[in-house]
């Protein structure tokens, strides 16, 4: 395996990201948002949850969102690096495809985890205890999920050749998978059909593992969510690094 | 150095290269020259590998393009006709990060990376980040990464496209010392005549095809004569003398005889011995790489832009240029 091709690819997204601090702030404007004014907003309409309040229970799922945006985006920026030219550079390379699509994945997965850990800082403000071996756990349970989700994003950039599509992604998937993966509402005592769609869902799983860990409730158990996890990875990255070697550029 | 036999891409139904041939020595600057859309840069695709062809083969230095990819990456340097840096980093991020994957050992990258800073002219920009560079540095920059590996062929696709004459002529500066110095072969394509003047050899390509390949200076003489200017005492008689002696068209305006006569040069001194009317003045002006192309396809090579996308690109370029 090319490790310093891998290494590299990851050090340049990592060094983008930290010299892109406009990107940092803006990333929490979505999750504020949501946890704040939309959580904020509809707790006083809602029944405690299994003992928790309703900005505290969508708490894991507010950090589930900040893993799917970071993730998704962070793949995407393929898209951006083959319009501005760089890709080539990359592409002509004598290194293989795999170690690139490698290299993508986990720089995607690290910013997702660093997103994800800043978003732990506003625990306090909505009364969710965190205490550091929650943080230890909580570390490879973002990776594996944002690590799955980054693969969606290459594959989505080996097919996609301009920016027009990435709103039709962002509606059509990202969305979706998002409201369906039981981050806003407890998937108990849901119509069948919503159900299944929820239970289908890879980030379902990665939302009940997050709601384990820093809340200690869940609708799985716990093999289920890593098993679930584990296997969707694989598959997907998998798939990744196939639709990057094949994609045309 | 370079190799290539009966190479053809088809693109839907339309043949972008169709069928060229042609080998390349090493250390020579050897030129594309065609309009836009006339396949060059399907060719620089397909001998980077970036492509497959739909037909033919193709070897440099030594290794078949089709199959041995990994070897033909590692000996050749490629400068796209788009930028291909990235702006977010410094000039020594971009260098460090292709010295990396072309896997240019730990001990020699500084020392490698000094060196082509320093002969791009760019030292004191080392640690600035890219976005501010003008693009006559950013080009330079992307030639020096493309050597940063020791190739032994550069490609360099439109290297001056849409950069200013005084740029332009820094940049051929820059790639003829390098030539002189390190031996690299250079095969570039252009639809500038007077930036194919600096070749070797040109193959002169238009609809996949090459019409013609030669030095800069056969490919002027195998069309066309030389343009021959002369000023006599009695431009009426010397026209007649002229016309009747060496059977050619002679044209009179105010500023003396024009015709046209193959090596102009070696006719002066003859001309000169045997004209009855005494002459007072003569000129010669070669034909210029505009002319052969005329001569050859009917039609004006159009330095300006076509199309929608070249223009959109040159824009794009001369916007970040000037950041």
């Amino acid at each position: 395996m090319d490790w310093s091709t891998i290494y590299i690819i990851w050090l340049r997204d990592i060094i983008r990201y930290v010299r892109q601090r406009s990107r940092l702030y803006s990333s929490f404007a979505r999750p504020i948002l949501w946890l704040f004014i939309l959580g904020m907003g509809l707790r006083p309409s809602f029944q405690a949850i299994q003992g928790f309040n309703y900005t505290q229970y969508i708490f894991p799922g507010i950090i589930a969102m900040t893993l799917i945006f970071t993730s998704i985006q962070s793949a995407i920026s393929i898209i951006w690096d083959r319009e501005f030219g760089f890709l080539k550079e990359i592409l002509v390379a004598p290194v293989p495809r795999t170690a690139i699509a490698l290299g993508k994945a986990f720089a995607g997965s690290t910013l997702s985890i660093i997103q994800g850990t800043v978003m732990l800082l506003f625990a306090p403000l909505v009364k969710v205890p965190i205490v550091w071996h929650q943080i230890l756990l909580l570390i490879p349970a973002m990776f594996l999920i944002s690590f799955a989700l980054t693969g969606i994003g290459i594959i989505i950039a080996s097919r996609m050749t301009s920016f027009e599509g990435f709103g039709t992604i962002m509606n059509f998937l990202v969305m979706p998978m998002f409201f369906l993966s039981g981050a806003m509402f407890p998937v108990s005592g849901l119509p069948a059909w919503l159900k299944t769609i929820i239970y289908i869902n890879p980030l379902s799983y990665g939302v009940d593992l997050l709601r384990r860990i820093l809340l200690g409730i869940s609708t799985f158990p716990i093999i289920v969510d890593c098993g679930f996890l584990l296997a969707f990875s694989t598959v997907v990255i998998f798939l990744a690094i196939l639709f990057f070697n094949r994609g045309a550029y | 150095m370079i190799k290539v036999e009966d190479l053809a891409k088809n693109f839907n139904g339309l043949w972008a290269v169709d069928g060229i041939s042609f080998e390349v020595n090493e250390g020579e600057i050897f030129g594309f020259l065609g309009p836009n859309g006339a396949g060059k840069t399907t060719t620089i695709r397909i001998l980077c590998t970036l492509l497959q062809p739909s037909r033919g083969q193709a070897w440099i230095s030594g290794f078949d393009v089709l199959k041995a990819a990994k070897e033909v990456r590692r000996s050749i340097g490629i400068i796209f006709q788009d930028p291909s840096l990235d702006d977010r980093l410094t000039a020594y991020e971009n260098l460090k990060f292709h010295a990396i994957i072309y896997k240019v050992p730990r001990k020699e990258r500084s020392a490698r990376i000094d060196q082509v800073l320093e002969m791009a002219e760019l030292k004191d920009r080392r640690n600035s980040l890219v976005r501010y560079f003008s693009g006559g540095m950013k080009r330079r920059l992307e030639i020096a990464r493309g050597l940063l590996h020791e190739p032994k062929v550069l490609f360099l696709d439109e290297p001056t496209l849409g950069l200013d004459p005084q740029t332009r002529n820094r940049i051929w500066d820059y790639l003829h010392t390098l030539r002189s110095t390190k031996n690299i072969t250079l095969f570039l394509t252009t639809h500038y005549m007077d930036e194919a003047e600096n070749c070797n050899r040109i193959a002169v390509i238009d609809y996949g095809k090459i019409i013609a390949l030669d030095t800069p200076n056969n490919l002027k003489r195998m069309v066309k004569g030389d343009v021959i200017t002369v000023r006599t005492e009695n431009d009426d008689l010397a026209q007649k003398e002229l016309g009747e002696k060496y059977q050619v068209t002679v044209q009179c305006d105010s500023s003396g005889l024009h015709f046209e006569m193959e090596n102009g040069e070696e006719f002066v001194p003859k001309l000169l011995k045997h004209a009855e009317i005494p002459i007072t003045a003569v000129s010669v002006r070669r034909p210029t790489l505009d002319d052969v192309f005329l001569k050859l396809t009917g039609r004006e090579i159009r330095s300006e832009i076509a199309s929608d996308k070249d223009q959109l690109r040159l824009r794009v370029r001369r916007i970040r240029g000037m950041t």
